[in-house]
């Protein structure tokens, strides 16, 4: 049975879907009875997801993909060399 | 192998998530757009040796990783313990559920908490060695072998960087948190506490995943 350093020291490997099946469910049933535990799971979860929606988006720049289109398009011969 | 006629069609869908992690890369929108336009014109002379039905999008990050890491040169030494702080595991976590957060309610959440610039410049102030995986992990979601392909690092060395540089970054958060007075300012200089020489994740050495 899995205590509160076990399952802390597993947390970050825990959230990235990392754990093998067996040492997930320790921590499964270690969160299941510990509910402070629990609370530091769920807030990490919570700013993985923060993190991930406050620093994945950035508008293309307008003209990007139509420069890079154009520089591979400009490869005629296909040798993966421009011109 | 992979034909250079289809890598428009399938690479050019991957320019958003390449462009955003260019941009926090590069810290620079103008060096982020040269890094995506050349790690294009990379993949697409080296296309033949991508294996048709691996991971493209992988296969690109590792191109715009090693293009941003040669034309940047950007620093892959490991910094110092003082420069990066060190600070309790669950610091970030600590202060906020003990905190009686000023002006707000239990209902905010942590989305509500820090704006959009403050988690940029938290990721994007960790250094290169920290940040590239941190990023690759918690805003690309890519698995630890597959960014030890990126970066070409053990998985080991993947997991401690991880677990550094999240730490960092939590710690940044608190500091943003505090100065805008969202937080009260700690009671103490900060619970900092020794690397537990226990912890396996505080060593760069091979960590074997349990199974």
């Amino acid at each position: 049975m899995a205590d509160c350093d076990d399952a802390l020291r597993e947390l970050d490997t825990f959230l990235d879907g990392e754990l093998s099946t067996a040492a997930r469910e320790l921590v499964r049933d270690h969160l299941g009875d510990c509910s402070e535990c629990l609370g530091a799971f769920d807030f990490h979860a919570e700013l993985r997801i923060v993190i991930a929606t406050k620093c994945r988006r950035e508008p293309l720049p307008p003209g990007l993909l139509a420069r890079i289109e154009r520089c591979l398009g400009e490869d005629l011969d296909g040798d993966g060399r421009i011109g | 192998m992979a034909d250079r006629a289809d890598f428009a069609e399938q690479a050019m869908p991957f320019a958003e998530q390449l462009y955003g992690a260019a941009v926090r890369m590069t810290r620079n929108r103008a060096d982020a757009e040269d890094l995506v336009q050349e790690t294009y014109l990379r993949g697409y002379r080296s296309f033949a040796t991508f294996e048709a039905g691996t991971n493209l999008r992988a296969w690109l990050f590792r191109i715009l990783t090693n293009t941003f890491i040669n034309t940047y040169h950007a620093k892959q030494r490991r910094p110092a313990e003082s420069e990066l702080g060190d600070v309790d595991d669950l610091y970030l976590y600590r202060r906020i559920s003990g905190a009686d957060l000023a002006g707000r309610s239990a209902e905010d959440t942590l989305l509500d908490l820090f704006t959009d610039d403050e988690v940029k410049q938290a990721l994007e102030d960790l250094p290169e060695i920290f940040r590239l995986p941190v990023l690759l992990a918690d805003v690309q979601d890519f698995s630890y072998k597959d960014i030890a392909e990126i970066l070409d690092i053990p998985i080991g060395t993947v997991m401690s960087r991880l677990h550094r540089g999240r730490k960092a970054m939590r710690s940044r958060l608190v500091d943003y948190a505090t100065t805008r007075g969202i937080l009260p300012p700690a009671a103490e200089p900060g619970p900092s506490t020794a690397p537990d020489p226990d912890r396996p994740h505080d060593h760069e050495t091979e960590v074997h995943l349990h199974g």
